[in-house]
């Protein structure tokens, strides 16, 4: 068996693991930034740093592979200090550290390092790196690079989550920009807005648009776990609600059928349910040939009646249902109970025909 | 699908046939682009070169409604070049002899005359598929919207018992399902022919269950399906419940459909939207939307998991459960008393072998597949890894027929239906999500360019586009992903009803409508 020692403690690893993933295992709580779980590491960002013994500099654990016997020391004052300075030089090429958590699921990530760090000193004059696209008036994605750290997680998940590699690098350094073929919109490329490179952005420099109209709104975000209402996948979602309003929707990175990915509809096409056409109250076909707002009573007593109407005068079989294949169990459950117990009959079907 | 969503990163060798997987099931597509990068191999057979071929090493563009034919072609080539699971075959299918003589009669060159598509790409998909020790297919509408979609799947469940890529991880015949609870709402018993979880509506061990368990009589034959119903409307059928389904727009043949309603006495529709359906109902009752209802779903792969409201409901719009419990207690019925979503849920896991081990509490964090008979029972992601539900995996001896309808000096073209990204269905729910017009905000016909040329047609300009049932106006764009001679639209625009177009025939079946192929004739409209 392979073991290596992390902070005192042995663990076992399989070979190929890296220090970082058995460190997370452990509990070991190392910080990170160009790292996410679901795409190739990258050690770019070098927060991730850890001792190991008989080693000179300090390791990018999220790249470093493990071998048997390695000691490890995951925040020692030297780590620390050299974090510390990282994340002060990381802060001070930003407009801002701190920003709207609708913007994203991974936004407030940079945010939280500063905090736990304490690298809000300002002891650095940054030069900001990147540049806003404002002039993507896209819908669903605000490209606000002046929030930009370089950390590529955007192009990454892009090209290994999505296979779509809508987006790419220019330049290094303070000029690093992330940007499509030719400096287009998003629109102009094959980006699919699928939003993944906006949820995976730790700093909000990639911000969900239709999220961030919903800033204003007081209240705290309240979070419900759900299921994309589209196609048949049943993504995992968590819905974002203020104030009793759908402001937005975050990918469940424990989705066990998505896995945290999302398309644009399960991404950006939720606010359907607070349209203006809503229906909010039953309506019934009055004398005048019109459809008229009614009360409940009212309605489901001229339901139930004309049914009923149809059973006494044609026979069982003279009503039909058709289930939703949109709605849930409950529904699809209710409707086939009601034509089979209430008509004796089996006159009901789902739309699965077409 | 026989085998989970994680399995779509396992397979050697992946075969997509009649699935535009990349705009309707993206985040399944990212599965398989990641197989691909991976080193799997991927075959896709679709008449549209489809944003998926853009990943595949393998691309057979066959022509609308031909799929039968490439099938047995490869089934030929599997049997010929000694592709055969040998053990697999032996020890878990039946009718083996009748079927590898009848598939001798369809060598590859037979197929490629059919389907338009070189023999020497069809013997190169059948030995990629066959050679392998993992081979999965992945298949949507374009399999079963045909009025031979029947034969379509079982052509692809020969191939798999062929080579016995079925039951094992990284194998299996996957169709992808389209609507978000459509395997739910068959799990459920919305089906003219089966209770819940699937038990036949003609049995009378059946029958005698649910009798007891409703405690009412029910009818010991069988349903119409919705099809057939709305052939019947005003004869038969004089009243109508519709849930949560734009019928009008949807459907093939929509005069036709928009008729039957009409004639109906009484039609009754549960929807959130006052869709172009609910516009034509006696009574409309308004229903709780997505993000407003707590309940079930059932996705692709069988797997069962909770939806829950975030917001409270628009104006006095009510859950499904609780207008049919109110419709049913107005009928007079009983076993309709539930208080709550999740007694409507339990109730169906008492009387689904399916659910029987599942209740609300259980599917939390929807870890479990269908099925799950018992407690005790961790629920099954793979199906058939031990055997066939009705013991041997049966060959089907199956023979190519042409669509409906075909091209002909009047119809000269083909008409093929499908999605688009960034619009769900008759786009009630996407329409009305901002920004999504920025995207797409018309519907449009995709033309081959060397076409649009040819029929006098100009991009973005109007055409008429008539089949034997009507006819409609569309804008052209040009666009090489169709090719030469067959057209593509969705049916994703009220203002745009394609589906005045279609409906020439149906599955003998099953009642699927031909949604996929229809023959059309394009005119340049000079009309604005
Ligand atoms: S929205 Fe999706 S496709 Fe577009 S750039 Fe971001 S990750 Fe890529
Ligand atoms: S997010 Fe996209 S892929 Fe996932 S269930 Fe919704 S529509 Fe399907
Ligand atoms: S997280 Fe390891 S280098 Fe960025």
């Amino acid at each position: 068996m392979t073991t290596l020692t992390i902070d005192g403690q042995q663990q076992s690893f399989t070979p190929g693991e890296t220090i970082y993933e058995i460190a997370e295992r452990a509990h070991a709580d190392i910080p990170t930034l160009c790292y996410d779980p679901r795409l190739k590491a990258f050690g770019a960002c070098r927060l991730c740093v850890v001792e190991v013994e008989g080693v000179r500099n300090p390791v990018a654990s999220c790249t470093a592979k493990a071998t048997d016997g390695m000691v490890v020391r995951t925040a020692t004052p030297t780590i620390d200090k050299h974090r510390k300075t990282l994340l002060e030089l990381v802060a001070s090429e930003n407009r801002e550290v701190d920003v709207d958590p609708l913007r994203g699921y991974a936004s407030q990530e940079l945010a939280m390092l500063v905090d736990r760090y304490d690298a809000r000193t300002g002891r650095f004059r940054g030069k900001a790196s990147g540049k806003s696209q404002e002039t993507d008036q896209n819908p669903f994605i605000l490209r606000d690079y002046d929030l930009c750290i370089s950390c590529y997680r955007c192009v990454r998940v892009c090209a290994e989550q999505e296979g779509d590699h809508a987006i790419s690098v220019r330049n290094r350094g303070f000029e690093t920009q992330i940007t499509v073929e030719f400096d287009g919109d998003l629109k102009s490329g094959t980006c699919t807005f699928c939003g993944q490179c906006v949820q995976t952005c730790p700093t909000g420099a990639l911000a969900d648009r239709k999220a961030i109209r919903a800033t204003e709104l007081p209240g705290p975000i309240e979070k419900a776990r759900t299921v994309c209402p589209y196609c048949g996948v049943g993504c995992s979602v968590d819905l974002q609600a203020k104030g009793g309003k759908l402001v937005g929707v975050l990918p469940a990175m424990d989705g066990p059928a998505n896995e945290g990915a999302l398309c644009i509809k399960g991404q950006f096409a939720f606010d359907f349910v607070q349209h203006p056409d809503r229906l909010a109250s039953p309506l019934v076909r009055r004398e005048d040939g019109e459809l008229h707002p009614a009360s409940w009573d009212e309605a489901l007593d001229r339901a139930a009646g004309g049914f009923m109407k149809a059973r006494d005068m044609h026979g069982r079989h003279s009503v039909y249902a058709v289930a939703s294949g949109r709605a849930p169990h409950e529904a699809a459950y209710a409707v086939q109970k009601f034509i089979r117990v209430g008509f004796m009959t089996n006159q009901v079907d789902n739309c699965s025909r077409a | 699908m026989s085998n989970p969503l994680a399995d779509m990163e396992k397979p050697q060798t992946i075969f997509c046939i009649g699935t535009n997987m990349t705009e309707c099931h993206p985040v399944a597509a990212t599965r398989l682009k990641k197989a691909v990068a991976n080193g799997a191999r991927m075959i896709v057979a679709d008449p549209r070169r489809i944003g998926l071929c853009d990943h595949a090493d393998l691309y057979l563009p066959i022509r609308v409604g031909s799929d039968v034919a490439l099938l047995l072609g490869m089934a030929h080539v599997i049997a010929r070049d000694g592709l055969v699971n040998e053990a697999f075959v032996r020890e878990r299918t039946t009718q083996v002899e009748e079927f590898f003589e009848h598939i001798k009669g369809f060598p590859p060159e037979w197929a490629a005359e059919i389907t338009g598509v070189p023999a020497a790409d069809i013997e190169k998909a059948a030995r990629w598929y066959g050679e392998v020790e993992r081979g999965a297919i992945y298949y949507t509408l374009g399999i079963t919207e045909h009025i031979c979609g029947v034969d379509n799947v079982q052509s692809l469940c020969n191939l798999a018992l062929m080579t016995g890529h079925i039951g094992r991880e990284g194998t299996g015949i996957n169709p992808m399902r389209g609507q978000n609870n459509i395997q739910g709402a068959g799990d459920c018993g919305a089906l003219p022919n089966n209770f819940p979880g699937f038990q036949s509506v003609i049995d009378p061990a059946v029958q005698a269950k649910f009798e007891k368990l409703w405690g009412v009589k029910v009818d010991l034959e069988k349903g119409c399906t919705k099809v057939a119903a709305l052939d019947r409307c005003g004869d038969e059928i004089k009243a109508m419940l519709i849930c949560g389904e734009n019928t009008v727009v949807s459907d093939p043949n929509l005069a036709h459909c928009r008729k039957a309603l009409e004639r109906l006495d009484h039609l009754v529709v549960a929807d959130i939207f006052l869709t172009e359906t609910a516009a034509m109902a006696d009574v409309v009752l308004p229903a709780t939307s997505w993000g407003e209802t707590d309940g079930v779903n059932t996705n692709t792969e069988r797997r069962v998991q909770r939806l829950r409201a975030a917001v409270p409901p628009v104006g006095e719009a009510k859950p499904d459960w609780w207008l049919l419990s109110e419709l049913a207690k107005r009928c007079g019925l009983r076993g309709f008393e539930w208080q709550s979503a999740k007694d409507v849920f339990n109730e169906l896991c008492e009387v689904s072998p399916l659910y029987h081990g599942l209740d609300w509490d259980r599917i939390d964090t929807g870890e479990y597949h269908w099925p799950c008979p018992d407690k005790d029972h961790p629920g099954e992601p793979r199906l058939h890894s031990e055997g066939f539900i009705n013991g041997r995996g049966v060959f089907k001896l199956l023979d190519y027929r042409d669509p409906a309808e075909t091209v002909s000096d009047e119809f000269p073209v083909w008409l093929t239906t499908g999605r688009r990204l960034p619009a769900y269905h008759t786009h009630t729910q996407t329409g009305r999500s901002a920004g999504i017009d920025y995207l797409l905000s018309e519907e449009t016909l995709e033309v081959h360019p060397d076409d649009v040329a040819d029929w006098g047609l100009s991009d973005g300009e109007w055409c008429t586009m008539s089949s034997a049932r009507g006819s409609i106006r569309i804008k052209v764009q040009a666009n090489s992903c169709s090719p030469r001679g067959t057209v593509f639209a969705s049916f994703s625009f009220a203002d745009t009803p394609v589906n005045i177009l279609t409906g020439g025939g149906y599955d003998p079946a099953t009642d699927t409508a031909e949604l996929k192929v229809c023959p059309v004739r394009i005119e340049a409209s000079f009309r604005a």
